[in-house]
């Protein structure tokens, strides 16, 4: 270590010589400063493109593609049912830490319809070779849907290059679709969000149905025909800025 | 400095390719058990041109469109931006199920990224939008799924009472046919920007309920179209 630092002050030296500079200080020992390390940045936009389900605040995982935030037909973890029930993103977010995540971040807040969020990633090179990316938030006028992209491939991605996802609604399958009064967190009803009891039917993730409204026959569901959804729900562009 | 100049150039060279392989046919297919096409826009345009944005106010011209399936002020809009378009290549309706395909030489032209629109009957201002993909230079075929989007402009109340007119409530046309004596679907919409349309909600009753829709017949999933492009 010792002899690559001299090295280092020996090609400054010779470079100072040969710029043939006048300054009065050019003799002086230069001190080695570590260069700074160069992160590759990422932009990240989501947008809301339903009608009237409000977004959770989005929870973001940079991670090297070997750790799913869930996976079709399987159990949702706790950190998932948490966030799919009731929107709060922390458990997901820690899960992902304990796994190894590059970064996990999330959106200041939740993301109304029409309305978008900007996220930023920053990691090392070293990261950005198996950089993906994977994000959740909760559709909150639901029982317990949910959209995602999980484990996107983002590490081929150049300086400037960008692309486009369409994310779909999934189902956590931790929760009954009762539409019933209490049951649903958003601000269609305010009622209740997270709750341990895994009551849905099979206790495992698939895509959503779709929600029904009293309006298409379930009488007991307090939302309206305003609040059904088709796919894509979301839409997320990544931008590699650095 | 170098490195930034460097690739300017390469971006120009990279434009001015696009513009050579630029002989291409447009496939639209209509996917959907029940709902009609109206008169299709297919559009070659530049990079930075968008005919809509999810999350922006619809333009009067796309409102024209999704509301009474009217292209005339979007082939004006888009004209004036040097565009290369198709216009209604179906002549008329375009059926479900059916398909019909679209020439389009971009020569010459600054036109990369290509657009389709058109609007879903019946509906109040449900429009199958195609937005801004770049159109692919190497000779080939290439597959997109289309989704529905909901202009934001007006309520789906889903009565079939002619209103095709911008700012006029109802649905202009049923060409398949449809019920009569709805009360009403719903209001105005929660996003009033353009967004994923919620599909339609139709009801069972042909001569009363809400809505003048047959939920068996007029609703949908996305994709509701299929464009294939096909680089000569």
């Amino acid at each position: 270590m010792q002899i690559y630092k001299s090295t280092i002050v020996l090609l400054l030296g010779f470079g100072l010589v040969s710029c043939g500079g006048g300054g009065s200080g050019s003799g002086r020992a230069t001190p080695v400063v570590a260069p700074p390390v160069q992160m590759s940045e990422f932009q990240i936009t989501v947008t809301n493109l339903t009608n009237a389900q409000p977004l959770s605040p989005v929870a973001l995982i940079a991670h090297d593609g070997t750790q799913r935030i869930f996976s079709l037909g399987e159990a949702a973890t706790i950190g998932l049912e948490e966030l799919a029930e009731g929107g709060d993103n922390t458990t997901l977010l820690a899960e992902g830490d304990a796994n190894g995540a590059f970064q996990t971040s999330s959106s200041g807040g939740p993301v109304g319809p029409s309305e978008s969020t900007q996220m930023t990633v920053a990691v090392t090179e070293a990261a950005r070779a198996s950089l993906h990316f994977s994000i959740a938030t909760m559709l909150v006028n639901t029982n317990d849907a949910f959209t995602a992209a999980n484990a996107t491939d983002v590490s081929g991605l150049g300086i400037g290059g960008s692309m486009t996802l369409r994310l779909i609604a999934y189902d956590a399958g931790t929760e009954a679709d009762s539409e019933a009064a209490g049951s649903i967190p958003g601000p269609a009803v305010g009622g209740e969000g997270f709750n341990v009891d895994r009551d849905d039917e099979a206790d495992r993730v698939s895509m959503h149905p779709g929600v029904l409204s009293a309006m298409d026959g379930l009488a007991t569901s307090v939302l309206s025909d305003q609040h059904r959804f088709d796919n894509p729900v979301v839409q997320v562009s990544i931008t590699r800025v650095n | 400095m170098f490195i930034k100049r460097y690739s300017l150039v390469l971006s120009a060279l990279m434009i001015a390719s696009m513009s050579h392989a630029a002989d291409f046919t447009v496939r639209v297919t209509n996917l959907t058990n029940g709902i009609y096409f109206t008169p299709l826009l297919v559009a070659a345009h530049a990079d930075d041109a968008r005919v809509f944005t999810s999350g922006q106010a619809a333009s009067a011209s796309l409102q024209a469109m999704a509301e009474g399936g009217d292209i005339a002020g979007l082939v004006a809009d888009l004209t004036g931006l040097n565009a290369t378009l198709a216009e209604n290549p179906a002549g008329g309706l375009l059926a479900p199920t059916e398909n019909t395909t679209a020439n389009l030489n971009t020569d010459g032209t600054n036109n990369v990224r290509l657009s389709v629109v058109a609007m879903l009957l019946p509906t109040n201002d449900a429009f199958l939008g195609l937005n801004a993909i770049t159109i692919p230079t190497d000779a080939g075929t290439y597959t997109y799924n289309v989704n529905a989007y909901d202009a934001g402009t007006e309520a789906n109340d889903e009565i079939v009472n002619g209103g095709g007119a911008p700012g006029v409530l109802g649905i202009p046309a049923a060409p398949g046919g449809s019920g009569t004596g709805g009360t009403g679907a719903a209001g105005p919409d929660n996003n009033t920007t353009v967004h994923i349309h919620r599909n339609t909600l139709g009801d069972t009753d042909p001569v009363g309920g809400v809505s003048d829709l047959d939920a068996r017949v007029h609703r949908w999933l996305n994709p509701v179209a299929r464009v294939t492009v096909t680089v000569n």
